[in-house]
């Protein structure tokens, strides 16, 4: 009980920080048609941001001014180079962000080094959030903080902590969800770029500056994916791959959530945390489930490597798999409206 | 007219691929020395896989970020087959390993491609994406086949040889390549030329006409898609043959990139610009990687400017300038072309000797001195970042100033070609 509790709480703060890429991907996606291959390069610099002016003002200021910054070069990007190719087409649009990707990479790799870095949580978010205890009646007990060594050490007892970092990262992903939707819903600018995202010839004809309004939605994209590099870094590795490792999958949740649609990154995002949280947990193999159905194998096929691979083994692949799978049952995506 | 005009265009077809043949059966023969024989196999190689990628990225309008996945698979096929030759468990000769990549591009591309072509456009970009890391994580887990971290290697020498050709020493090999890329080359051309290869056009410019007329979109593409997967994995093959290693990294992200940034680079909008990009793309990785640990940051800025200012790649500026050459007008553009390569030049040697300075302070620290085009730089003192500098500002205004006056007279060219044009319709 405890396992799954723990675990399911990791699989969505994991979820909710993919959904704090993806939304900004999907915004900039069903406002522009462009897809930002960079998404996880701004990741990377909110991170790296977040370390360099974390060191100077603290943590906090941080958390504040990193995602502005990554913001600042996001609109910067989009002003410069990617409104100059926005005539040529969409294909160009995709393929002057995976230069940028490339350029991201390699500057990174020249000002911070090669090496992961040292971003340790503030004070306050080091340590476990709350504690989990279940003694030896099998009760479970909860703890804020830390739980008191002498009752993890009573025999019998097991103690599951849950990480402060990961708290805050499901804390931010939910502040920043609700301000975002507020501003779309709620505010003047926000209908301004509603409206811009169906119809953008009547909004500019209304005198509203839509190359600005786009300039800002992908200045807004990439300063979410800071926010969320800023979390994340602290809370995972600080290093020159974590673009890489978190891009791909942010992809496939756009996919399968269906393209342009926000609810459906939001249900992919949170379905794929929390099924590759359980994955890597799950020590089981098709070898095991059989000896555990009392079917006895051949020493041959016990040796074979497809029966010998555990769940947590084939983590890495789930993902890409459920994309497939998605792909072939439903073309348009979990949520998706568009076919095609 | 049409008579002469049609044995002139199939003279010239004639003229371009025996010197094509030629240049193969040449060009080790000119470049003999054992690097410029192990570049010249890889160039071969390269051009058989851009060419394939372009068949989805030029004629298809399919940006993939997966192609490497075929080539890869192709490549281990390959080498598996080579060592079950070996083992005379599968009696086929070595020159036939590279079609059994071949053969497996091809039924990975039945396979994966009916999923992946199912979606056009951006959508098909990621999908790619996701099969391509799908793949590489499962090269991971399958060690049996993949081989691991290490690869699986195998040795290209397989039983007698024959007409004393035992594909041991590097240039009989490079033959066989050259002779597969020769194939490959006039078989992709002539993919072209087919109903299917026009469709494939259609389907990339219109593709609701083309279900209008009847065509299934989402079928010309995934057959296109398998017939691309089948040259790609000749490419596997003959890469398989030619390293006599076969590691993970040949299926991986890294690998599609650099098909992908290259054949855009050599321009996707000739049939012929891939084949720029696969020079450049072997030059690059052999020798340009050697010169300067930041050629990945140049290459993405290359890239990014090339997107940016000439979409249709390298073949485009070369068939712009050949358009203006045909009227007689290039000689006055000369004279700007090297003021521009001039002033290019300067400014590019002071962004670069900036850009090797922090690269030298990152990796070895700010004492150590640098050398960088016959100067020697050291990065501890400021002097040498403001003259660095200055290089660079200097050269940057000295370039605009020479682009201004390009492009003015540029568009005066074009203006009088356009007249002459119509003046030429109107008169016929």
């Amino acid at each position: 009980m405890e396992f799954f509790v723990i675990s399911l709480l990791n699989g969505l703060s994991y979820g909710l920080l993919l959904f704090m890429l993806s939304s900004g991907l999907t915004l900039i996606f069903s406002m522009m048609g462009v897809l930002n291959f960079a998404h996880a390069s701004f990741y990377m610099l909110g991170a790296y941001m977040g370390y360099s002016i974390g060191r100077v003002t603290g943590f906090w200021v941080a958390l504040l001014l990193a995602p502005l910054a990554v913001g600042a070069l996001g609109a910067l990007f989009e002003r410069l180079a990617l409104r100059r190719v926005h005539r040529f087409g969409h294909v160009p649009e995709l393929l002057i962000t995976f230069g940028l990707s490339y350029v991201v990479l390699e500057l990174v790799q020249l000002i911070w080094g090669r090496l992961a870095l040292e971003f340790h949580p503030p004070e306050v978010l080091q340590g476990p959030a709350f504690t989990l205890i279940k003694d030896a009646t099998g009760a479970l007990g909860l703890a804020w903080g830390a739980a008191p060594a002498q009752v993890c050490q009573a025999a019998g007892a097991v103690c599951s902590p849950f990480p402060a970092t990961r708290g805050f990262m499901m804390l931010s992903a939910v502040v920043m969800l609700v301000s975002v939707w507020l501003l779309l819903t709620r505010t003047r600018i926000g209908l301004v770029i509603q409206a811009a995202l169906t119809h953008p010839e009547t909004v500019e004809t209304l005198g509203h500056n839509v190359p600005r309004v786009f300039m800002l939605v992908f200045g807004a994209g990439c300063a979410l994916a800071g926010l969320a590099g800023v979390v994340g870094g602290m809370t995972f590795l600080t290093e020159p791959a974590m673009a890489a490792t978190v891009g791909s999958i942010i992809f496939v949740v756009v996919v399968v959530g269906g393209m342009g649609s926000l609810a459906g990154a939001f249900v992919a995002s949170l379905i794929i945390g929390v099924v590759q949280t359980f994955a890597v947990a799950l020590d089981y193999s098709l070898g095991s489930l059989l000896a555990q159905l009392g079917v006895t194998l051949s020493p041959a096929l016990q040796g074979n490597t497809l029966v010998k691979m555990t769940i947590s083994q084939v983590a890495p692949i789930l993902p890409y798999l459920f994309l497939v799978l998605i792909l072939i049952f439903r073309p348009r995506g979990l949520l998706g409206t568009r076919e095609g | 007219m049409l008579v002469s005009s049609r044995s002139s265009a199939s003279r010239a077809r004639w003229i371009t691929w025996s010197g094509f043949a030629l240049l193969l059966v040449v060009a080790p023969l000119l470049l003999s020395s054992g690097l410029s024989i192990t570049i010249l196999s890889q160039i071969g190689i390269a051009i058989v896989v851009c060419l394939s990628y372009n068949m989805l990225l030029g004629q298809g309008g399919m940006l993939s970020f997966g192609h490497a996945v075929y080539s890869g698979l192709g490549s281990y096929m390959a080498i598996h087959a080579l060592n079950a030759a070996a083992a005379g468990a599968l009696p086929i000769p070595v020159s036939l390993v590279p079609l059994v990549g071949g053969l497996a591009g091809l039924l990975f591309a039945v396979l994966l491609g009916y999923v992946t072509t199912k979606k056009s456009g951006t959508t098909f970009a990621m999908i790619t994406l996701g099969v391509g890391e799908l793949v590489f994580a499962m090269s991971l887990m399958v060690p049996e086949f993949f081989g691991g971290e290490a690869g699986v290697a195998g040795n290209r020498v397989v039983g007698e040889p024959f007409l004393g050709i035992s594909f041991g020493p590097p240039i009989q090999v490079y033959y066989l390549i050259a002779l597969y890329t020769f194939l490959s080359v006039a078989g992709m051309y002539a993919f072209t030329r087919t109903p299917l290869g026009r469709m494939l056009n259609a389907v990339r410019d219109n593709p609701e006409r083309v279900e209008f007329v009847g065509y299934n979109a989402q079928h010309v593409r995934y057959l296109a898609f398998i017939v691309a997967g089948f040259f790609a994995g000749i490419a596997g093959g003959l890469g398989a043959l030619n390293f006599e290693i076969v590691t993970a990294e040949v299926v991986g992200a890294g690998r599609s990139g650099a098909y992908l940034l290259f054949t855009f680079l050599g321009g996707a909008t000739f049939f012929f610009g891939p084949i720029i990009g696969a020079v450049l793309m072997v030059l690059a990785f052999v020798l340009f990687s050697e010169l300067t640990k930041a050629w990945l940051l140049y290459l993405g800025l290359i890239f990014m400017f090339m997107v940016m200012y000439a979409p249709g790649g390298i073949a485009s500026l070369i068939m712009m300038n050949v358009r203006v050459a045909r009227f007689g007008r290039l000689r006055g553009l000369i004279p700007h072309y090297v003021v521009l390569a001039l002033t290019a030049s300067v400014a590019l040697a002071g962004a670069s000797a900036l850009i090797e300075m922090i690269y030298q302070v990152q990796l070895e620290g700010s004492d150590a001195a640098l050398r960088f085009l016959g100067v020697t730089l050291q990065p501890a003192q400021a002097l040498h970042w403001l003259l660095a500098g200055a290089v660079l500002l200097v050269g940057g205004a000295l370039f605009e100033w020479a682009r201004r006056r390009f492009a003015r007279q540029w568009g005066a060219v074009q203006e009088d070609i356009e007249l002459r044009v119509r003046q030429m319709e109107a008169s016929a």
